[in-house]
């Protein structure tokens, strides 16, 4: 088949199942767009901004397990999806990004449009690719896909000059992939799994860390099986949440930096750590040196340059974990922990960190705990970066796999917004919840525009503290409540501004309204915003300042105690 | 944070001759905070691929990092460690030296105990040229510092193992499987 270069990328991507794109076009990409109207089974969603399409293709990947697709042009619309790609990156989720480049004879001139995108996008994704001849097209979007979702998902960006889009040549799927440098281990080494599951049988106290990875490798059942078979206790990182039911007997929650004290504190007394498919960031860890120095370590994840980078590990074991935990499973004997078990509880009892303040204020948590009870836990729940990030991450009760969706490693404010939009169209029949700040919503509110535009009914809770509330936060913990340059003065009216992107806007203020708002904007037939004028000076708790230990916990708002350190 | 007391191995990576591959590698030891002593590229014996020799500074646990970053990346077919391998590591150097008819066969017998070579003469200068180890390049170094050193110009070390069982391109796996399981990238 003669093809010229755009419709090659056509003709790639729906053999690799795509069904959707997000993009914005450009002149570098022209040639690219013009030949879309042949191929009506790639539905296009025209983004306001290109952050707006990474973020989006980021957040229909997580929900859908298959790699979101985003494109651009040349230049500052490659540039503009940079904040997203990185995202993507931090947190291994699958994608696909096209860019347009300048024509090759101008490559290199500073021609307009030109920048070096390959460069840029080098550290912040798993693999790049420049692309200098028609021909390289299928081969290059077919190993881009396979790279992106194989082994630790991530990002891989196919960077396409313009004349390359026009040029003809002879198109040929191919139906294998030779990357002598890219085996991912699946299996796990069986006497490192044997090792693994002697370990837990000797073990009093263990506790599981439940990552992403778990969800990746969608071993939600597996993971249910071994907790359940030896009764231990799972606690579940940030991008954990929702790969092991909130509701269950055997959960703590998320621990570390704004987890449950009993979670962090569990970590602490336990005798061994079973971490699976998590890395032990900063945010887990505080001080490294001083991190659960009680336990042992068996860490299963499938990079193998996570096992040992941040905490030493006794057994290690690189694979995948559906298959890891399905060997590992059969090695387990049947164990009760009855001690353990109540020891959590009492820490549980002794450090309700779920417990909301009774008050007629309206508190933020009060709301995500109305939105969680309202859409009985199985709503998808989208957030951005800050304080009402960590409160739907604390107080909405997950059920189902994937159901909340966050911008963890990276934190890039104005997820919120895109992110939503990408997850409603990789799951058109879900509830979605954009859980979002007043700050980061107005860093990608233009995306309203294009939801209205195609029906994507996400409706939005912005807990409007008209705050940067998690730095005013630190400021009052860390900087003797000196406020700067963290206070919005001049908010617009979120209500009128959905109204004026033809969205329902609905205003509350006061507790009462709540549960009837969330109703309201859920029985509404398309996208609805809630604009929550909540308490302004809130804090999350609890809180381990960064760097520090289990040991500078608070729990309570007794600030004074941080604010000796 | 890292305990262990720095010192220098010799990490030798078959990568795909590819544009942009350089940069790869070096871009990940940036990032990554990592230190690289001495780096050198070039062909290997098997079209398309090429090997890159690095000297790292640091101790175990930083060199197992870097061994697992660079597999991570795709262009990177095969990793060695091979710092306590039976190898044969070499490196040239050229070195211009300040020189007059006065010193000139003092500079000679120098060169001749390193079994080095003079490859150009000027009237004031001379170009020696050397290859061996590291620690032999530096000792001439500064044997030839009294007569004044105007130029210093290293390749790089490249180290290959002894004996006909090459172990470059199948170890890495092996080697690390007692730490950590298998080899592979991501
Ligand atoms: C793009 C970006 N810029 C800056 C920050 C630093 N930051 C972290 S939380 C935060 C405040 C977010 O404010 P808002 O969206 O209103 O959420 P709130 O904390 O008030 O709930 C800021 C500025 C960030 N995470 N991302
Ligand atoms: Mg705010």
């Amino acid at each position: 088949m003669n093809l010229t270069g755009g419709q090659m990328v056509c003709e790639s991507l729906i053999r690799e199942g795509v069904d959707v794109i997000f993009g914005l076009p450009g002149g570098a990409i022209l040639p690219l767009y013009q030949t879309l109207p042949e191929y009506p089974q790639l539905r296009h969603i025209l983004v306001r901004h290109e952050q707006g399409a990474a973020h989006a293709a980021d957040g229909y990947a997580r929900v859908t397990g298959r790699p979101g697709v985003a494109w651009a042009t040349s230049g500052p619309g490659a540039t503009n999806l940079v904040t997203g790609i990185a995202s993507a990156q931090m947190d291994s989720v699958p994608m696909v990004v096209i860019t347009g480049q300048v024509s090759r004879a101008a490559i290199g001139s500073d021609a307009f449009q030109e920048t070096d995108t390959t460069g840029i996008t080098l550290p912040i994704t798993k693999h790049n690719y420049l692309i200098m001849d028609p021909a390289e097209i299928p081969q290059a979007i077919h190993e881009a896909f396979h790279i992106a979702n194989s082994g630790r998902p991530g990002p891989v960006l196919v960077d396409i000059p313009k004349d390359v889009f026009q040029e003809k040549g002879v198109f040929e799927y191919p139906n294998k992939i030779d990357l002598p440098g890219y085996k991912p281990t699946l299996g796990g080494h069986a006497s490192q799994i044997k090792k693994a599951a002697k370990l837990i049988s000797e073990s009093q106290r263990p506790v599981i860390l439940a990552g992403h990875g778990i969800i990746f490798s969608e071993a939600y059942d597996e993971l249910k099986e071994l907790a359940e078979k030896a009764q231990i206790p799972v606690i579940t990182t940030l991008l954990g949440i929702s790969s092991f039911p909130d509701d269950h007997l055997l959960c703590v929650g998320m621990p570390g930096m704004h987890g449950m004290a009993y979670a962090s504190l569990a970590i602490e007394e336990a005798d061994l750590l079973i971490a699976l498919g998590m890395r032990f960031d900063d945010r887990i860890t505080g001080k490294r040196s001083a991190f659960a120095l009680g336990s042992r370590k068996i860490h299963i994840d499938i990079d193998p340059s996570e096992i040992g980078k941040n905490i030493p590990v006794d057994v290690p074991i690189v694979g995948d974990l559906k298959s890891v935990l399905t060997k590992l499973n059969k090695h387990i004997e049947p164990a009760t922990h009855v001690g353990w078990l109540q020891r959590i509880e009492d820490l549980k009892s002794k450090h309700p960190s779920m417990n909301i303040r009774d008050t007629d204020k309206l508190l933020p948590q009060y709301i995500i705990q109305q939105l969680s009870e309202a859409t009985d836990g199985n709503a998808y729940v989208v957030t951005g970066v800050g304080q009402h990030q960590m409160w739907a991450a604390q107080h909405y009760v997950y059920k189902e796999p994937r159901s909340f969706v966050t911008s963890g490693g990276s934190g890039a404010m104005g997820y919120e917004v895109p992110g939503a939009m990408g997850v409603q169209v990789g799951k058109p029949d879900k509830v979605v919840w954009s859980v979002a700040g007043d700050g980061g919503f107005q860093m990608t509110m233009a995306e309203l525009a294009t939801m209205v535009e195609n029906n994507i009914p996400v409706k939005f809770a912005i807990i409007n503290n008209n705050y940067l509330g998690m730095v005013r936060q630190w400021q009052e913990f860390f900087y003797q409540k000196n406020y700067v340059a963290t206070s919005y003065t001049h908010n617009p009216d979120f209500v009128k501004l959905a109204e004026a992107f033809g969205m329902l806007g609905i205003r509350v203020t006061d507790k009462t309204q709540v549960r009837s708002a969330i109703e309201k904007a859920m029985d509404y037939d398309g996208p609805a915003l809630i604009d929550f004028v909540v308490e302004e000076e809130e804090n999350v708790f609890p809180m381990i300042p960064a760097g520090q230990t289990i040991h500078d916990l608070i729990e309570e708002p007794a600030p004074e105690k941080a604010m000796r350190q | 944070m890292n305990m262990n007391k720095i010192s220098t191995r010799t990490i030798s990576a078959l990568v795909q001759d590819k544009p942009g591959v350089l940069n790869r590698v070096s871009s990940m030891f940036r990032r990554r905070g990592f230190n690289i002593a001495s780096l050198a590229v070039g062909h290997s014996e098997m079209p398309n691929l090429s090997r890159m020799t690095f000297v790292v500074e640091g101790g175990d646990q930083v060199v197992e990092q870097v061994t697992k970053h660079l597999h991570k990346l795709i262009d990177v077919i095969k990793v060695s460690d091979i710092s306590e391998d039976n190898v044969v590591s070499r490196e040239l150097a050229l070195i211009r030296v300040k020189s007059n008819v006065q010193n000139r066969s003092e500079i000679m017998q120098v060169v001749d105990i390193f079994r080095a070579n003079i490859v150009d003469v000027a009237p004031e200068s001379l170009i020696i040229e050397v290859t061996g180890d590291g620690n032999k390049i530096e000792s001439l170094q500064d044997l030839l510092k009294g007569f004044g050193i105007l130029e210093v110009m290293r390749t790089g070390t490249i180290a290959m193992n002894r004996g006909l069982e090459s172990r470059q391109d199948n170890d890495n796996s092996r080697r690390q499987t007692a730490s950590w399981g298998e080899a592979s990238s991501v």
